[in-house]
């Protein structure tokens, strides 16, 4: 069982409200101050999100910089997102889950034929939501307006909210089923202003999606 | 049917070697010692395999990895985990980059535990921990941290920050308990112990002797490696890094078509 911390905010207050349909990528930029959560609509849904410093994007979301700061591996609330810089980026607020994966990665065409299947190159994955999702930056699309351009180099390792992917004391990794459900969410406060990316995950050959992909919901609201 | 070692073809089964080379002193083709808290670089062509010993039994060496022919390709921890379902490194693992390939592997381990979640040390946690030693006072022996390392080395290929991705820690430990705290561990250190990294494609391989992040070590002391690199040519039919795993055996394939 982890330890749960539950969010006083309305959605009725929130600024941003957008759902992100099942392997989608998203990005947006978000305020310091600002207070982003991530619903899990449906249960069992990994979220792949890359944060990026929006004055620079040189800095970004470091996990080996989170994982120092804090001595250790799962992110819940409490938990500081640091960045390559070793600065707070986020701080985690509130959390109905419990924990989530900071050493999975995203999925990719790539990765896909080693693990399962050198016939499974095609079947659609973040790394390609992520590569999709520069080329709309680079293209000026409106969803994504006011986030600076990336480039692959930029895509590092991202968190998995919701994914649950404990390391034993053996040194082995393990993917357990989730331990999300239906309205689960994670909440963030931005500790400068972010550029958030993510890729809702379409992986299909693992348990991380339960099998099944299913839509997640952002919210946004401003301090109080 | 899905595509395997034994579904290869006629040429690209050929190939590839029946048995793998053991390291052997006749092999040699040149020796370096990097001392404690220094950085290097340097190109390791396919065939080769740099071995490191750690002399004193402390060392730590701080590694990047990238593909030499197009350095966006680099060494990526979490494909490397998953592909065999494993936290740490040791003999029998394979090195993935981001495009499914393995940069290098590592058929030869006397050390058994290879740390690759915990990051390079910088500036800011050498100072806190062990206070300030400059250039001006101390000259070489001045404390030295990985990060900065890594960024001087990797500015010389024309890489910067935006290439330190999460390394790996030669001859360190970290182990997790069930809530994921980490705790540095040093049971598994002995002087002169080695590891093999054969190079499966063309890398650009960039080191830090800095210490480990989680070093709980009292003094800055950070202490000397010996670097071996011998001809090792390809990864064989038998060896243990492409048999580990049916993964490994796909990452393998993967490689050897950019060489065939």
């Amino acid at each position: 069982m982890h330890a749960t911390v539950e969010s006083k905010l309305d959605p009725i207050d929130a600024v941003i409200d957008e759902v992100c349909l099942a392997g989608d990528p998203w990005a947006k930029v978000l305020k310091r101050g600002q207070t982003f959560r991530i619903v899990d609509l449906e249960g069992n849904q990994a979220v792949d999100t890359i944060f990026y410093s929006a004055a620079d994007v040189g800095e970004r979301y470091s996990l080996t910089h989170t994982i120092q700061a804090q001595g250790a591996l799962y992110l819940t609330a409490g938990s500081v997102l640091m960045s390559s810089e070793a600065r707070p980026m986020l701080t985690i607020t509130a959390d109905t889950c419990g924990r989530h994966d900071t050493l999975g990665g995203a999925c990719s065409c790539e990765s896909n034929t080693v693990r399962y299947a050198i016939e499974k190159r095609t079947m659609h994955s973040c790394r390609d939501s992520f590569m999709l999702a520069l080329a709309q930056i680079d293209a000026g699309s409106e969803a994504m307006s006011g986030v600076p351009r990336l480039t692959k180099r930029d895509v590092v390792s991202n968190i998995n909210f919701f994914m649950n992917v404990p390391v034993t004391p053996a040194g082995k990794l393990t993917f357990e089923d989730g331990i999300s459900a239906p309205g689960k969410y994670v909440e963030m406060r931005a500790e400068m202003d972010v550029v958030v990316l993510v890729s809702n995950c379409p992986q299909l050959n693992n348990p991380c999606n339960g099998y099944n992909p299913t839509p997640v919901r952002f919210l946004v609201w401003d301090p109080a | 049917m899905q595509t395997n070692f034994n579904t290869l073809t006629p040429l690209a089964r050929a190939a590839v070697p029946d048995r793998s080379t053991p390291y052997s002193p006749e092999l040699v083709l040149w020796e370096d010692n990097l001392p404690g808290g220094a950085h290097w670089s340097g190109v390791l062509r396919r065939g080769t395999a740099l071995r490191l010993i750690d002399l004193e039994g402390r060392a730590n060496v701080s590694a990047l990895f990238f593909n030499q022919d197009q350095k966006t390709e680099r060494y990526n921890m979490p494909d490397t985990l998953k592909a065999q379902h494993t936290a740490h490194l040791t003999r029998g693992h394979a090195l993935y980059s981001d495009m499914g390939r393995v940069l290098c592997s590592i058929p030869e381990d006397s050390c058994g535990w290879h740390d690759t979640v915990c990051g390079v040390i910088d500036a800011d946690t050498v100072r806190r921990r062990w206070g300030d030693a400059n250039y001006q006072a101390h000259r070489n022996g001045m404390y030295r941290n990985g990060h900065e390392g890594f960024l001087v080395e990797l500015a010389k290929w024309g890489l910067d920050r935006r290439d330190v991705v999460a390394n790996v820690n030669f001859f360190s430990k970290a182990v997790a308990d069930e809530a994921g705290r980490l705790r540095f561990n040093t049971t598994h250190r002995a002087p002169g112990q080695h590891v093999d990294v054969r190079f499966e494609m063309n890398v650009l391989l960039v080191l830090s002797s800095a210490p480990h992040p989680l070093d709980p070590a009292t003094s800055y002391a950070p202490t000397p490696v010996r670097l071996t690199a011998w001809r090792s040519g390809t990864a064989g039919a038998d060896d243990v890094c492409r048999r580990l795993c049916p993964e490994n055996d796909r990452g393998y394939i993967n490689t050897e078509r950019g060489f065939l």
